[in-house]
Parts: structure tokens; sequence; C-alpha cells
């Protein structure tokens, strides 16, 4: 029996964790957390049609009951070392495994939003990011803001921490976009009376039915877009916020009061992804993301033989393409084996 | 007197250079403006002619600067220049001696020796022939250092040296030729004749036991006086215009004359005045992101052979970095604004939406603060310094708080001159009618151009650092040293551009713990993300953030302190170190006091209130 081990137990972990197991390999997944599920468990509900988190977590957690595979919580990987056709790993909590393969599926980090000072993060009371957002949304989340009174006006910014040059991202997050359309329509939804505007470079809907939810945002939910990137926030006395940006559609400088502003914070490969990186000797791209040997036909082929990529440590992936990308890890991982 | 035809190319060489170097002068002098003439006239007889003199003694002739920077480079200089000078002198005064009168030509005393045949016999003449031969083996030790710092510079403390084109190469070939064709010339003279002093005498008798002396006599006079008229042709067109014109320029500089913002005879004169030795070069922080020909040398060189590029221009941080090593003490930074004032001059902006108005503000305030657009994008250092200023109890107008006019400084730097003539208009009348005293501003560049540019009298411009110290010292901010390391980053704006180097250091001294380190002050490193530069691409600008965040890494600071919210931003992208600006650290250490002071008085409440219990 093969031995797969599986750095990281996200959704890219535990799908290719469960395929290769139903493929009658001996799996063990190394997860740093003390739960599995990654960042998924911060999330409430999935673009494009809301999709309750919980209903992908939970039908995760039944496979893994019912597949026999092994799993590490609160572990991280300190070395891994080649040996007769091999891999000898050991953990943190100095255990050692064999693996024949191993399949990194060490997924993302969100940008610090700190280090977009300008627009106040940490700074400013009612500035907070998309992955607070979904806390907030969650049945029973507090959305009030000062003074305990609802939010009127509200403020999406997007690409926070994306194709941004001078906070050193190069590359389009992908997602965020459509969190962006998603978030501001539950919001409307739970206010109202609330004005909603969202800041955008462009627009990226490319994926199924987003962009329908888009149209839906401008059409049903009144939902503003106005194209110009925010140059800089200010709080006032009454914890409001002054944005200013521009309309770059109409051509001219804005200005406006806001009382909540919620920045879209991209994604950036990691501390984990680039620690797992460097102890499987294998390589990054500028952007920080894991190199695949080609574009096309091997995105699930790290720079080492033996050593598979599974979702969003390659690039920005929605849960949808994760789980697809993790699903066409276990084949390679399974094909490879086979002709050993 | 006697006369022989190979002192021709000395002499034409020599009236040539005369006449150019009275005719240029003469024109970039009258060029001056009006009251840069008065300056002169009015200075000319008073003591800083004398001073004048004394900087030309201390740095052109013994360049003790370079001595500071590595004495065999300053020695080197020092032979050549201070030995140079001597043996005109001293040579004039023993030509004076032996013909007994003081009506000698120039070239009866440089080429003396060829003229006279007989032995000095009188004590005098001895002892100067004597102290002749000296100085040449003194300015010759310098030509030998010469030749091995062509092909090794670093012995000489410098990584790069400058690349030389044919005006310069012809310069220096003829340099470095007229003081070993001099010995030659003179121990051959020696040889025939039998005289000769304690170094030409002995060399002459050695080479008349082995050579036929006399036909080499008049060949190696006339190669002498051809080296000597080559230079002389060659100089203006070479580096060695330097010597002339660095004296012309010292001059004026201490008759207070400043690079104006336009191109003018004083700004050339500094162009001239550059000896191209390169040092710039070392501590030039380009070179860190592998640019390597932007540098101040390059651009006045650049200058001078009028094939200067927008491209190289603009690729300059302005960091001034430069400026303090530079021996001959030339505006480097000036220098160069001035050409980008030239370069952009059809592109200047009218601004004429800006609404100029009067301001009325509360008597009771005390300053005006002006955060700067810099600091709006830092709004953590704003937070901090308005929670200072209530712990303080300043009373303050925030005179940027929505909207304002750009302090000017930016299009300065890119040569926008007159654009930001009219933004310094806009915003001097707004402070000017608010009638307040005191103006505190958290940005560097801003306040460099408000110290400099804005004329405000009677108005007192502070950085905040400055102002936080001032707080401290009347015991209005309590003091609280928190237990962390901290290595400060000197702006370049506040440090080698206002020379603010001391009040940030004093304040942080009683916050928490600073670590001195070794570039800092006037070689602190600049951060990268100047604003002067409109050419550098962002991965270069991260190389030269990096290799300084390197430098500071290695002294383990818990976290880098700065002053300036665009250094702060530039550091902070790195996410190698925490960074903070000053006034967030002395907000934190503040807290951190008044959050203890709380605890204590609840506990002393508490005790309190249990006392009465238990009575």
């Amino acid at each position: 029996m093969k031995h797969i081990v599986i750095i990281g137990g996200g959704i890219a972990g535990i799908e290719t964790a469960c395929a290769l197991t139903d493929a009658g390999h001996w799996v063990t997944v190394i997860e740093k957390d003390s739960q599995l599920g990654g960042k998924l468990n911060n999330w409430s509900y999935l673009f494009p049609d809301f999709t309750p988190t919980e209903k992908i977590t939970v039908e995760l957690q039944a496979k893994c009951r019912d597949k026999d595979f092994s799993i590490l919580t609160s572990t991280e990987i300190s070395t891994i070392l080649r040996k007769d056709g091999k891999f000898n790993i050991e953990t943190s909590s100095d255990q050692k495994l064999e693996a024949d393969a191993v399949v990194v599926a060490t997924g993302y980090e969100l940008f610090d939003a700190h280090r977009k000072e300008e627009y106040g993060y940490k700074i400013y009371d009612h500035v907070i990011t998309s992955a607070d957002l979904e806390e907030l949304l969650k049945p029973g989340g507090d959305l009030t803001v000062a003074a305990g009174k609802y939010p009127k006006r509200i403020a999406f910014v997007h690409c926070v921490g994306s194709r941004d040059e001078k906070s050193g991202n190069h590359y389009c997050s992908k997602v965020c976009c459509i969190t962006g359309v998603k978030q501001a329509i539950e919001l409307k939804m739970r206010l109202p009376d609330a004005e909603i505007f969202c800041f955008y470079m462009d627009l990226r809907m490319y994926g199924k039915h987003f962009e329908e939810l888009y149209r839906e945002a401008q059409e049903k939910y009144d939902i503003q877009f106005i194209r110009g990137r925010l140059s800089e926030a200010s709080e006032k006395i009454d914890k409001s916020l002054l944005i200013k940006s521009e309309d770059t559609l109409s051509g001219r400088p804005l200005k406006m009061n806001v009382d909540l502003m919620v920045l879209l914070v991209g994604m950036e490969a990691g501390k984990g992804t680039a620690n797992a990186a460097k102890a499987c000797g294998i390589g990054c791209e500028e952007s920080g993301f894991l190199k695949t040997t080609d574009t096309f036909l091997k995105s699930n082929f790290s720079e080492q033989e033996g050593i598979f990529l599974a979702g969003s440590c390659t690039a920005p992936m929605s849960v949808n393409d994760t789980i697809l990308h993790a699903r066409s890890a276990a084949m390679e991982v399974k094909h490879w084996l086979s002709k050993r | 007197m006697e006369t022989t035809p190979f002192i021709l190319p000395f002499t034409i060489g020599l009236l040539f250079i005369s006449c150019f170097l009275v005719i240029i002068i003469g024109i970039w002098i009258s060029s001056l403006s009006r009251i840069d003439k008065s300056r002169i006239i009015h200075s000319i007889l008073t003591k800083k002619s004398w001073f004048a003199i004394r900087e030309i003694v201390m740095e052109s002739l013994l360049h003790r600067k370079i001595f500071r920077k590595n004495p065999v480079l300053g020695y080197m200089h020092m032979s050549l220049a201070f030995g140079w000078f001597l043996l005109i002198v001293v040579g004039h005064i023993e030509a004076c001696n032996h013909y007994q009168t003081f009506s000698v030509p120039a070239y009866m005393a440089i080429f003396m020796r060829y003229f006279v045949t007989e032995p000095s016999t009188t004590l005098s003449g001895k002892i100067l022939s004597a102290s002749m031969d000296l100085l040449l083996l003194f300015v010759l030790s310098g030509v030998v250092l010469a030749y091995y710092k062509r092909a090794n510079s670093r012995l000489f403390g410098m990584k790069k040296t400058t690349q030389l084109k044919l005006g310069d190469r012809i310069a220096l070939i003829s340099l470095w030729l007229i003081f070993p064709l001099r010995f030659l010339a003179e121990s051959v003279s020696a040889g025939i004749h039998h005289n000769g002093s304690i170094i030409s005498h002995p060399t002459g008798e050695l080479l008349a036991s082995i050579f036929p002396v006399h036909s080499f006599e008049m060949p190696l006079w006339w190669a002498y006086s051809g080296a000597l008229g080559l230079f002389f042709f060659a100089l203006p067109v070479s580096r060695y215009m330097h010597i002339p014109v660095e004296v012309v320029l010292i001059f004026l500089r201490n008759y207070g004359i400043k690079v104006q913002k336009r191109i003018g005879g004083y700004s050339r004169i500094q162009v001239y005045s550059c000896s191209r030795c390169g040092i710039c070069l070392d501590s030039c922080q380009m070179s860190h992101a592998a640019i390597k020909d932007t540098q101040s040398v390059y651009i006045l060189k650049h200058i001078r052979n009028k094939n200067l590029t927008d491209e190289k221009l603009f690729n300059c941080l302005l960091c001034g970095r430069c400026q303090p090593d530079c021996p001959v003490g030339l505006e480097l930074n000036n220098l160069r604004i001035t050409q980008r004032i030239e370069s952009t001059k059809e592109y200047n902006s009218s601004y004429e939406y800006l609404k100029n108005g009067k301001i009325a503000v509360s008597p009771q305030t005390e300053v005006i603060y002006f955060a700067g657009c810099m600091t709006h994008l830092t709004p953590a250092i704003i937070k901090s310094v308005k929670e200072i200023f209530a712990v303080a109890g300043v009373k303050y107008w925030f005179m940027d708080e929505e909207k304002t006019a750009c302090c000017g400084r930016p299009l300065m730097q890119v040569g926008q001159y007159e654009a930001a003539k009219k933004l310094i208009e806009h915003n001097r009348m707004q402070i000017l009618s608010s009638g307040v005293k005191k103006i505190v501003v958290s940005c560097p560049i801003c306040y460099k151009v408000f110290n400099e540019d804005y004329a405000l009298p009677g108005i007192r411009v502070m950085h905040h650092s400055e102002y936080l110290l001032e707080l401290m010292a009347d015991k209005r901010l309590p003091i609280n040293k928190l237990p962390l390391r901290v290595v400060y980053h000197d702006p370049c704006e506040l440090g080698r551009g206002s020379s603010i180097y001391h009040q940030p250091r004093l304040l942080l001294d009683e916050y928490v713990e600073l670590i001195p380190i070794k570039n800092e002050k006037k070689t602190a490193l600049c951060c990268g993300g100047s604003l002067a530069n409109i050419k550098i691409q962002m991965n270069e600008r991260n190389q030269i953030r990096d290799t300084a965040l390197d430098e500071y890494l290695a002294y383990q600071p818990d976290l880098l302190a700065t002053a300036c919210p665009l250094c702060k931003k530039t550091f902070t992208k790195s996410n190698k170190l925490p960074i903070h600006d000053i006034a967030e650290i002395v907000y934190m250490a503040i807290l951190n006091k008044m959050d203890i002071e709380i605890n204590i008085s609840t506990q002393i409440e508490k005790a309190n209130a249990d006392k009465n219990l238990r009575f």
C-alpha cells in the first residue's frame, strides 16, 4: 500500500485525501490548525448562490469520518528528505513519516489590510475587511456602527492588496469582485435603507452566474458601482468616514461620507506556503504562489518529482476551482504511483 | 635675458589658458544676478575673502576633506596640488634670487635649470635648489600613486572610479608626463653641466655615465614644454578646469552666493568646479538597484557636454547622500533641481481653480497643524498627533484636515517651480491670515518647503518631532520609557535636507532605548520611496529599500522609528520589521503609562474602599 502525505487540511487537502483514499491508498493529512477546513471555516455564505458554508463543511466532515485516512492536527512539517525514492518527513511534534508521494495543499492567506494604511484598517473604528464582514453576516451578527445605529451609507473597496504595485501584489485575486457583489447584496438585504457603493477598477465576473449576480445587484438591489480607486480615508469626529476617490467614468474627483467601509482583501501565498516550498525544495513564482511545471497540462506538478500541488497554493482560486484542482491532483498522484 | 625656441609650446599654452580663463570667468561673473554682484562688491574687502583664501589652502591645496575620506587618496591629491603650487612659487623665488630681479618671465622660472649652467654658489641659492628637488620628488610620489590608482582604485577607499572622455585623457596623459619629463630634463642638464642639487645632481651624473646625454637634452626639454602646453590647451575641455574654477567658486561661496532656481553664472561655475573624482559614486544608493549612470558626477558631466537626458536627470532620489561627501562642496541637489526646472519649463500648471481666501481661526489657537498629503496616507500618525495634542491640551487648527493645496515641495523636486509657487502662495495666505505664530507639520517634505520657500515672517515652522520635544520639555507630556530597542531612520528631507538630527533622537531617548547605528545623520540611508524620482521602477525602489532594511535588521531592533510618513509607507511594504513614526511611539508610551496610572488609581480607590468597609 502506497502512503501519501498531504500538507494542509483545507478543502484542497481533504478533497485530495478523500479521492486518494477511494483509490486504495493510505493517506495522512497534516494540518497546522486544531481543526480541518482551513479558511472556509471563516466564511458564512458562498457566491454566487449564497450557499451556506456549513453545507460544504458538514459534507467534508462526513467524508473525513467515513473515509479511512489519518489526520494530524496542530502539526506542521519540519523537514522533508528524499531517500531511496521515498520521502522521510519529520513533523513539529517529532513524528517521523515515510511517504511515497507528497501533496502540497497549503492554501493562501488574506492580505493584511494594515499594509494599506491609507484606508485606516484598525485605525478607524468602522473600517473592516471582507473577512470581518463575513463574520458579522452570520445570524445574530451585530451590524451597528457608532451610537448603536445601523450604517446608512456603506462603501466597498475592491482590489485591496491585489493588482496593486504599491502593495507589492501585481496579480488579480480573482474572487474578491464577486465576493464584493455577494456581500453588498447580503448587506442590502439586511439593511434595506442603506446606500451601498462599490469602488472598483474593473469587475471581473468570470464564473458561472457571476455576471447575472452583478446585474441583479444593480437592478434589483440598487447597489452603485463607481469606477475609481480610493485614494485615502479619514475619520470624522462622529466616527463616520470621509473617503476620497475619482469617478473615472465621469472624470471628476469625488468625496463621500460613509458610515462603514469594507475592504475586499486579496489573497497572498502566505507563510504556510512559503515554508512548505522551502521544506520541499520547490520554487515559487514572483507572486509567492507555487510554480507548476506546465500551465495547461501539468498544473498539479511541482518542480520536484513526486511532490504534487493542489488548490490555492498555486494561484488564487474559488472554492469550486479548488475542489476541482484537488481532484485532478489526486488523479495525477494515482497515475504517477501506478507507473512506479 | 636668454631664450630658446622650446619655450614656445609652454608660453603659447600659458597665454591661451590665461586669456580663456579671464574671458570665461568674466562672462560667468557678469551673468550673476544684481544681488549676487553687490554681494561680491560688499564682501571683497571683508574677512570673508580671508576665509576664502584659508579654504582654498585647506581644500584646493591640502585637500583636507579627501584626507578625511582616505589618507592615501588625500596624500595623492595634496602632493599633486600643493606640491605643484609650491614648485611654481619656490621656482619663481629661485629665479628671482638667481637673476636678482623681480621681473622674471614665467618661462625663465619654469625652465631655469636649462638656462643656468653654473652650480649655485650662494647659500640661499643652494637651499632653494635643494628644496626644488625635494618638491619635485614630492609631486612625483603623487604621480606614481595616480598611475597606481588608475589600475587599482580600491586602495584609495573607492569602489568605483569615473570614466574618461577624450579631452580628459589628453589632459591626464600630459599631466602624468609633465613631472617625470621635468625630472629627466633637469637631471640630464645637471649631468651635462655637472651642477644640480641633492637629487638632480646624482641622477644627472648617473645618467651621464650611462647615456650620451648631450643628444637627449633638447628633446627632453621640448617634450617637457610640449606636455605643459598640451595640458593648458586641453584644460578647457577636461575635468581639470576644476583647478582654476574651484578657486573662483570658493570666493563666491564665501561671499554668500548660492545656486538659484535658474541656470546662471554661478551654477555654471559649480558645474565646472566638479573634479569628477567620483567620490559621490560610492555613497549613491541607486547602485543598490544596479543604476550606475545617473549619479551627480555624470549629471554635471552631461550638463557640461550638453548631452543630459531626462531619463538620467530625473532618475535620482534627491536624497542628498552624495553632498556631504563632495570634496568641492557642490550643491549637487540644487544643481539637479535647477536643471529639472529648465527641462520642464513648458509643463507648468496654472492651478487657476485654487480660490485664495482668508481664514478665521479662534484667537486661542496655539498652533496650526499641517499633516501633509503623505501623512493622510498614514492615518495612524495623524491619530497619534491628535491624541498627543489632546493629552497636552494643545489648542490647534488642523489646516489640511479636509482639503488644502499640496505644500509644493514634490512639484519643486521635479522642477515644476512656477506651479509650486502658486500652491505656496495659496497656503501662505491661509497661514498668514490665521494669525497663528507656530505651524507644526508631520511630513519632512512639507517641513523643508515651509522653511525654505514660504516667506512666513514671525512664524515658527516645526516638525512634530521638534514640537513634541518642546511639549515634553514644558512638562506637558508624561514620560514613560518603553522597553523597546529602536533604530531611528533619518528621513532625507528632515536630516540632510533640514539638519534636524538631534530633536527626534532626544525625544526617542525619553521613550525607548535608541540604538546608535553606522549610517545615521549625515550618512543616513534613503528609504528608496522618494517622490523626487519619477523614472525609477518599483522593483528598483524595493531593492534600495531592502538593502537599507537589511542594514537595520543587523542591529536586531524591536522596531524601526522614523519621522516621515513616506519612509514609513515605503518600509511597511516590505513586512520585515515593524515601523512606526516617532509620534506613534510617543503616543504608545503615553497610553501605556496612562493605563498603568489608571490601574494604580483604581487599586488605590479599591484599597480605600476596603478600608472604609473595614472601619
